[in-house]
């Protein structure tokens, strides 16, 4: 085919004299527009990373090198910020905070999740639509309204859980007193934000399983239970293990939930019970003028226990997909 | 799995450049640079809460034809950072900057963020307002940076009619005679308490933060601005003033919403109240605590909580301009004017002898009349050495520790001690 096509002979009609030039800059075109336009179609993108996700990091790794004031001075001191960062209490503190509430929403929210995922894929399931939107309606709140009406909720005086809790004979807890209560609450609002919005994602991956699978264990005599675990489950891994990553970032950049539930201090709690470490990075970055750097190396720390978690998560999908 | 990233990937790029085409979209305004001397068109004016700026500033654009933008902040928590933002990237900040005590010092520690106005401002006007608070507008290397607005003098709310179902006093001024002194004050409250069963101030970091401006010597900081949170007098005796209270505390810390909800609920009788607080006390307790509440005095005499300057910032186009309409804002007319719409104490001499000032009462307040009783206390004021990073040690490290003590988290002892160690990170600069 090819081979003809380049010795094709030529059209018998003579070309006008400033034709070839013309096709020639036509072809000049077409390779320039073959070679370079994926580049122009996708650097809006980069560009945009580079504005908004590059040089941001970059920028904020540089400052915690420095002891950086805000609006004043900045002096280079190489990883002091970072030794300082290992041997401080309170940076641990809201290390342990952070892990404590991922913990008590990720656990409870992804198995809620999946069970509410499995039960709206159910085919005798009526209304579907209508139950897999209102299911997602809570994630369409804003942040601020949750945690500001949960906050009420979670009242020591007047709250409505006190009240409920008081009516079986249980004594009025004040939820920010202590780190278990204050870490229940936050997780809570997490729990309800995001529970539907993860169920979808689920329901998503399970309705990508292909039918059949479940026809023959049907006829093969396997119950809806032993379906579940034996089909469902294991082909839904790669969805379960996306959910888990988002979640696991979302959890370890929580800030709005324990800061409004703190009535804005940003040091969450009287002994800081409930401070996130997106919290003391703001309160060493931003809310204190003065150590913008030392705040930048936490958000750089941050950002390493960040890859890290998602790296053990990455492991491990590897090895059970083998 | 790739699909998704993909996905989310564009997601994200699309969202960046939403946000892209909002952020230019939002500098636009600022791109306008003047030609020398050129009268400017606009200037902007930033406060905080309630300054009670605006029908002052129709009445500037009346007189001088320059349209005033006035930017309000509802809380200084918000308003701060957005302040901060505003210095650290040389954009955005308003022509005339309201600084609050509490904040000012931290500005002042890098004093070339701000314009001196002692050029920019007539030069009489230095004798006009209360020595100390215009001293206090003042950076370490000498600049003028604030002109003084307002000054948060204390002064005591309370409910008539719970003191009088407790059985005790309910006229302004025999209250203030039930206490003279603190120790006054903490009896008043067992007694309210054993007739009631009920507490009797909102909180003990309510009370430390009266204590605290009483004592007329430094805080948390000297002179030199070292941090002295173990070791002051004036911090110890806030310390054990309030902790002593205890008993009779509501526990509801300032702000909080139990704090908020408790006016309604009528959780505590007293509270204390500057000039700026009447507003949110009426605000909270709703229409139908109407006149049921009162001022007297503070116990202790005088006392101060917040207040604030006007600056302006070195990156307004106008420095001029700026610094007049602040001049003006904050002249004697304007401050009987803002008191009467919002309440911020003045701070210049001349309206605080006001006759419309000395004359006004507060009809939410039983017809109190505030301006007496305000203006009365703003002479017993002890001016303080507040520090750099005052608010961060009152906010970070004395009143969470103080709660952790008064909800029974840690006692007394260990209270202090988490205190004195946080004021140490706290107070760094």
């Amino acid at each position: 085919m090819s081979l003809s096509a380049t010795t094709a002979p030529p059209s018998p009609a003579a070309p006008p004299p400033d034709a070839p030039s013309h096709r020639r800059r036509g072809y000049l075109f077409n390779r320039l527009d073959l070679k370079y336009s994926p580049y122009l179609y996708i650097a809006p993108f980069f560009l945009i990373f580079g504005a908004f996700g590059l040089y941001p990091m970059l920028r904020t790794a540089w400052m915690s090198l420095h002891d950086w004031d805000m609006i004043g001075e900045h002096t280079f001191i190489g990883f002091d910020n970072y030794t300082a960062l290992i041997k401080d209490d309170y940076f641990w503190n809201a290390l342990v905070n952070t892990f404590g509430i991922f913990a008590l929403s990720t656990i409870p929210q992804l198995l809620m999740a999946l069970f509410l995922a499995n039960l709206l894929n159910q085919t005798l399931l009526r209304a579907k639509t209508f139950f897999r939107m209102a299911i997602f309606v809570p994630n369409v709140v804003s942040v601020a309204a949750v945690a500001i009406v949960f906050g009420m909720l979670f009242q020591r005086d007047f709250g409505l859980f006190n009240w409920l809790l008081g009516l079986v004979g249980v004594d009025q807890i004040d939820w920010r007193a202590q780190e278990w209560s204050s870490w229940t609450a936050i997780a809570t609002m997490v729990n309800w934000r995001w529970t539907g919005y993860n169920t979808l994602i689920l329901l998503a991956g399970m309705q990508a399983i292909p039918k059949d699978l479940y026809e023959a264990a049907a006829i093969d005599g396997a119950s809806p239970w032993r379906q579940f675990w034996q089909i469902t489950l294991p082909m839904l891994k790669p969805t379960f293990i996306f959910v888990v990553i988002l979640s696991t970032i979302g959890g370890m950049q929580l800030f709005t939930e324990p800061l409004l539930f703190g009535n804005g201090s940003i040091i969450g709690g009287n002994q800081r019970e409930y401070q996130t470490l997106a919290m003391y990075m703001y309160e060493k970055g931003i809310y204190n003028l003065s150590t913008a750097g030392y705040g930048a190396a936490v958000a750089w720390a941050i950002f390493m226990i960040i890859v890290f978690v998602s790296l053990i998560n990455f492991v491990l999908v590897r090895r059970a997909s083998k | 799995m790739s699909l998704t990233t993909r996905r989310s990937r564009m997601a994200a790029a699309t969202l960046a450049a939403i946000t892209a085409i909002g952020g230019l979209a939002a500098c636009g305004n600022d791109d306008d640079t003047p030609a020398e001397g050129e009268k400017p068109e606009k200037l902007v004016v930033d406060t905080f809460g309630e300054f009670g700026y605006d029908e002052l500033v129709k009445q500037y654009e009346q007189q001088t034809g320059i349209k005033v933008e006035l930017r309000k902040t509802a809380q200084l928590g918000e308003y701060r950072p957005k302040l901060v933002r505003y210095l650290a990237t040389g954009k955005g900040a308003a022509d005339v900057t309201a600084l609050e005590e509490g904040i000012l010092n931290e500005f002042k520690a890098n004093p070339r963020n701000w314009a001196d106005l002692t050029p920019l401002v007539s030069s009489e006007i230095a004798d006009d307002y209360l020595p100390w608070k215009w001293e206090l507008g003042k950076a370490p290397d000498g600049r003028l940076i604030g002109v003084p607005t307002d000054v948060g003098s204390l002064a005591v709310c309370y409910r008539k009619d719970l003191f009088e179902a407790a059985g005790l006093p309910t006229e302004r001024d025999a209250v203030s005679a039930l206490w003279p002194d603190w120790n006054g004050f903490h009896q008043a409250g067992q007694k309210y308490k054993q007739a009631t069963g009920k507490a009797f101030v909102d909180s003990i970091t309510a009370v430390s933060n009266g204590v605290l401006f009483q004592q007329g010597s430094d805080l948390f900081y000297d002179k030199e601005n070292n941090i002295i949170a173990d070791t002051s007098p004036a911090v110890k005796a806030a310390w054990d003033t309030a902790t002593s209270m205890v008993d009779i505390s509501a526990k509801a810390s300032t702000w909080s919403p139990e704090w908020s909800g408790g006016f309604k609920q009528g959780t505590f009788a007293a509270t204390f109240c500057p000039s700026w607080m009447l507003g949110i006390v009426a605000d909270n307790s709703g229409e139908a605590n109407k006149g049921k509440w009162d001022v007297a005095a503070v116990p202790g005499g005088g006392g101060n909580w917040g207040g604030s300057w006007l600056a302006v910032p070195e990156q307004s186009k106008y420095p001029e301009e700026a610094a007049k309409l602040a001049e003006f804002l904050t002249n004697a007319t304007s401050q009987v004017e803002a008191f009467k719409a919002k309440g911020p104490l003045p701070t210049n001499l001349e309206a605080l002898k006001n006759e419309a000032f000395l004359s006004y009462t507060n009809e939410y307040f039983s017809n109190a009349p505030t301006g007496k009783i305000f203006g009365e206390s703003v002479a017993k004021i002890q001016p303080v050495h507040l520090g750099p990073k005052h608010q961060a040690v009152k906010e970070n490290a004395f009143e969470p520790a103080m709660r952790a003590f008064e909800n029974g988290q840690a006692s007394k002892d260990a209270a202090w001690e988490q205190f004195t160690n946080d004021a140490k990170t706290q107070g760094v600069f």
